[in-house]
């Protein structure tokens, strides 16, 4: 699998804010987007999900042995965790899990206790999400990563109120899946370690208007 | 399933079905306190007053049909699971007529004695409001989706759907008529259930474009 950006350009409320970006990542590959706030990351991760409609140029994933849609072929972890604050921790991903898995006959009871178990959640899965801290609904968020397999990774500032152990968690789980021959691109201001990493650096464009 | 979790949604959160059974009560038991107690007239004027506080009632929950996914980041993901989006619209907005529709259909008769609703009145009145709701929730899941990033967009979901009621309100209205002077049920009955089967299909594919709209 392959994904590809040619001469991309996006604009948002008129305004240009990537202009003419082009990239190529292949698979067991990661992409670190960095740059200043406005610089652009939200803009290209929402583009990259198909949810924006780039000014022109065009987004490639291509792949040989897969003929589904761009959507069920990507993790997108935004700003938003995409919680239901009234569902249990368990429910809450449980529901995401089958939800990107599209089969209603899988079980997915285990990956969810494993993805659980990964991100240190297992003791709150009872526990209404509308009680977690900042950090613990970002880590349930990420814990979709696990549960359910996808093969591109499209994570908005996955770090943001995360504590050291739990980033480091984080960095390991999306090492493991590069090295598994998947994708992702990190929109990140931390560090992040991440091995066999290409950086772009996103610049302000200058307003044209 | 997302059918299941929007209807677990509802009975967790508990407030829009209450908000909508009790305007609907409300309203219509103030109506008899205005209109005063001439039960010939208000047995007359019953049928049309349960429709309309009824659409007005759906109306107050439509709104949160997409607002709530949209704030959480919800809706980003569900537009990246393995169901067409239409097909996501289409389950809420099946969500919203069970969680709401259903309720207020059924509780329209227990109002009707309020309104001195002649009794054999009632099988038809509960049968075109259930055949009638699937198109006010379909229908207006399109209204939700458009004005979903639109501040107070309830007022404007009513500008923009109610009219679209119209058909619905009438051939309800008709059916109920029909039963009650000359003239037959089923012709009535067969477009009502027309409209919302209509609704029923383009809502959907309406709503989802709203939704890539509002997402970009």
């Amino acid at each position: 699998m392959q994904l590809t950006a040619e001469n991309l350009v996006l604009s948002r409320g008129g305004r240009t804010i990537i202009d003419g970006l082009s990239f190529r990542l292949q698979a067991g590959e990661a992409l670190v987007l960095t740059g200043a706030n406005g610089s652009g990351k939200t803009t290209l991760l929402r583009a990259l999900a198909g949810f924006l409609t780039p000014a022109s140029g065009v987004i490639r994933i291509a792949d040989a042995a897969d003929e589904r849609e761009i959507a069920e072929l990507i993790h997108f972890v935004g700003h938003l965790d995409g919680l239901k604050t009234h569902l249990t921790v368990a429910e809450n991903l449980a529901f995401w899990a089958a939800f990107l898995d599209g089969s209603d006959s899988h079980d997915s009871a285990a990956e969810v206790a494993a993805a659980l178990e990964r991100f240190a959640l297992s003791g709150l899965a009872d526990i209404p999400a509308g009680y977690l801290s900042a950090g613990q609904k970002r880590r349930l968020a990420l814990a979709r990563l696990a549960a359910a397999p996808r093969p591109l990774w499209l994570l908005d500032e996955p770090t943001a109120s995360l504590d050291a152990a739990a980033a480091a968690v984080l960095v390991d789980c999306i090492d493991a899946h590069v090295r598994d021959g998947g994708l992702a691109v990190v929109a990140t201001h931390m560090p992040v370690p991440l091995a066999r990493a290409q950086e772009i650096r996103l610049g302000l464009a200058e307003d044209a208007a | 399933m997302l059918v299941k979790r929007d209807l677990r949604l509802a009975v967790r959160q508990g407030g829009a079905l209450g908000t909508a059974l009790g305007f609907y009560m409300i309203v219509v038991t103030l109506l008899p306190l205005g209109i005063g107690a001439d039960l010939k007239l208000l047995s007359r004027i019953a049928p049309g007053v349960l429709w309309i506080a009824l659409l007005l009632s759906a109306l107050l929950s439509l709104p949160r049909v997409f607002a709530s996914d949209y704030e959480d980041g919800s809706l980003d993901i569900l537009a990246t699971g393995a169901l067409p989006l239409e097909l996501v619209a289409a389950a809420k907005a099946l969500a919203h007529w069970i969680s709401t529709g259903v309720p207020l259909a059924l509780l329209a008769p227990v109002l009707g004695i309020l309104l001195n609703l002649e009794i054999g009145a009632y099988p038809v009145l509960v049968a075109t409001m259930l055949i009638g709701t699937p198109a006010v929730s379909f229908i207006g899941a399109v209204g939700a989706a458009l004005t979903l990033k639109a501040h107070r967009g309830g007022l404007l979901i009513a500008l923009l759907v109610l009219p679209l009621y119209v058909p619905t309100l009438v051939f309800g209205m008709a059916a109920i008529g029909a039963l009650l002077g000359p003239g037959g049920v089923t012709s009535p009955f067969l477009i009502l259930t027309a409209i919302s089967l209509f609704a029923v299909i383009l809502g959907p594919i309406a709503a989802a474009a709203a939704l890539r709209l509002q997402m970009q």
